[in-house]
């Protein structure tokens, strides 16, 4: 059983449909690249993984557990923890502006703690325990200096450093990145490449979607071609770009 | 004709004052909050409470504000057998719904203008709808609505002289009558003074919470 399996995924957007029956797995430590050009359906197959948006059919599982399936979670509070095995790296950052460093990445696990089942002891613990965890990211992230800049005072490479630690405080079992470099000059996107290679070697899952080549063929284990809301070929980085099989790809990769 | 002097004068403008005062502040600490309400229901995903909140706020919008406040006033007696007994409590009420509907347009500009991407970070982070709303969606709206907010409230206070159709003694409304009764036309004048001075204290006020929240950009 593979950590994440994905079957049979359908989503369409006023009869244009976007995912046609995407299936595909994942093992644990693994990073997935999914490439393909725009409008092929790959930011949307993200999406719908950390659901953002809902899958129309198909099915997600994660180490055997069903999290999206016959019994798509319906509550707020169900989408929310289901949710919480994923997490989400933006193409635009997506900081948030008013808040210092620290406390854009404090502030999810901050609000998850439930004041009403726990003491004020237990709460302030818990509070600076967060805070270490915190700032331990930031360091890992060549941050230590920033924790009290705000995002507007930062580089682009520096508020996507940023991001993925805001997304890695919440320990998700698979990290997922939406175009992470398609913002930043090509000399950031090093910056980037660094930390994605740093979380390999700490047995990561990640799923990046790109369409930067050069980007792609430095961080994947595994790639995924798509056109069309269709997986054309699924392969290792050297059958993907040395041995491109179909039309598509073929083009695809001349034109990038 | 008694020549009254420029003190007993002044006296007698800020015996109005005092009432445009009133008129102010109760219209705009009821407005702001009831704005809120406003907004909720013409952002409302459900389409006939949408229909119905921006229709009435089509109509307030763009029918005269002394026209409500003659409606309000005159209307609950002609048509439910119901006279309101308080000039300035049908003043009040018809200014804070005019300026209700003013404040949550301005509301919804500022909420349509955060970015999709601020709400989405906080659904991905596991936060609920309401701490996306007030941790992360509030707060960047506030920045943006002061500058707006201000010109309501500047606008408000000038505003408070239409009350004089309904004879309430606001500012305008005495000097008219020291106009009448002593013959002399610079209290009228004189009254642009109050109005000049307050707005000034307000600029002041305002141009204070700007800069307060001017500590991050975006």
């Amino acid at each position: 059983m593979a950590y994440l399996t994905v079957t049979n995924i359908n989503k369409s957007f006023n009869n244009l449909k976007v995912l046609d029956n995407i299936s595909f797995s994942l093992e644990k430590g693994e990073t997935l690249v999914i490439i393909g050009s725009s409008g092929s359906g790959k930011t949307t197959l993200l999406r719908c993984l950390n659901f953002l948006e809902k899958v129309d059919s198909g099915s997600i599982q994660i180490e055997g557990k069903t999290i999206i399936g016959d019994n798509y979670p319906l509550t707020d509070k169900e989408i929310r923890s289901s949710r919480m095995n994923f997490g989400l790296v933006f193409q635009s950052f997506n900081l948030f502006p008013h808040y210092n460093i620290l406390k854009n990445i404090m502030l999810a696990p901050q609000l998850s703690l439930d004041k009403k089942t726990i003491t004020r002891e237990e709460y302030k613990q818990k509070l600076d325990q967060t805070k270490d965890e915190a700032l331990s990211l930031l360091e890992t992230m060549g941050l230590s200096d920033k924790i009290n800049a705000f995002p507007y005072q930062l580089s682009g490479g520096q508020q996507q450093r940023v991001a993925i630690a805001r997304a890695l405080i919440l320990k998700p079992k698979i990290l997922c990145f939406d175009e992470p470099t398609s913002a930043l000059d090509p000399a950031l996107t090093n910056e980037v490449v660094k930390v994605i290679n740093h979380l390999k070697t700490q047995n990561r899952t990640m799923i990046v979607v790109t369409h930067e080549m050069n980007f792609a063929s430095k961080i994947a284990d595994k790639v995924i071609f798509m056109a069309e809301g269709k997986i054309f070929e699924v392969g290792t980085p050297d059958d993907i770009f040395n041995n491109p099989r179909s039309q598509k790809l073929i083009s695809f990769l001349k034109n990038n | 004709m008694i020549l009254s002097s420029f003190s007993d004068i002044t006296y007698q403008l800020l015996e109005g004052f005092t009432v445009t005062l009133k008129i102010f502040f109760y219209s705009l600490i009821f407005s702001l909050p009831l704005g809120l309400v406003v907004v909720f229901g013409s952002l409302s995903k459900f389409k006939p409470l949408k229909v119905i909140i921006r229709t009435f706020i089509w109509i307030i919008r763009g029918t005269p504000l002394m026209l409500q406040v003659i409606v309000v006033f005159y209307g609950p007696g002609l048509w439910f057998n119901y006279p309101i007994k308080s000039r300035l409590n049908a003043v009040i009420v018809a200014f804070v719904i005019n300026y209700a509907c003013y404040f949550s347009e301005i509301y919804r500009s500022g909420i349509e203008s955060i970015p999709d991407g601020q709400k989405e970070a906080g659904q991905v982070l596991g936060m609920t709808k309401l701490q996306i709303l007030w941790q992360i969606i509030f707060p960047q709206v506030l920045k943006r609505i002061v500058p707006p907010i201000s010109n309501e409230v500047m606008t408000l206070v000038k505003d408070t002289a239409l009350a004089r159709v309904i004879a309430i003694s606001e500012l305008i409304m005495i000097a008219q009558e020291i106009v009448r009764i002593e013959g002399i036309l610079w209290p009228l004048f004189y009254t642009g003074v109050f109005y000049l001075l307050f707005n000034g204290l307000l600029t002041l006020l305002f141009a204070r919470i700007e800069k307060k929240l001017d500590y991050y950009r975006g």
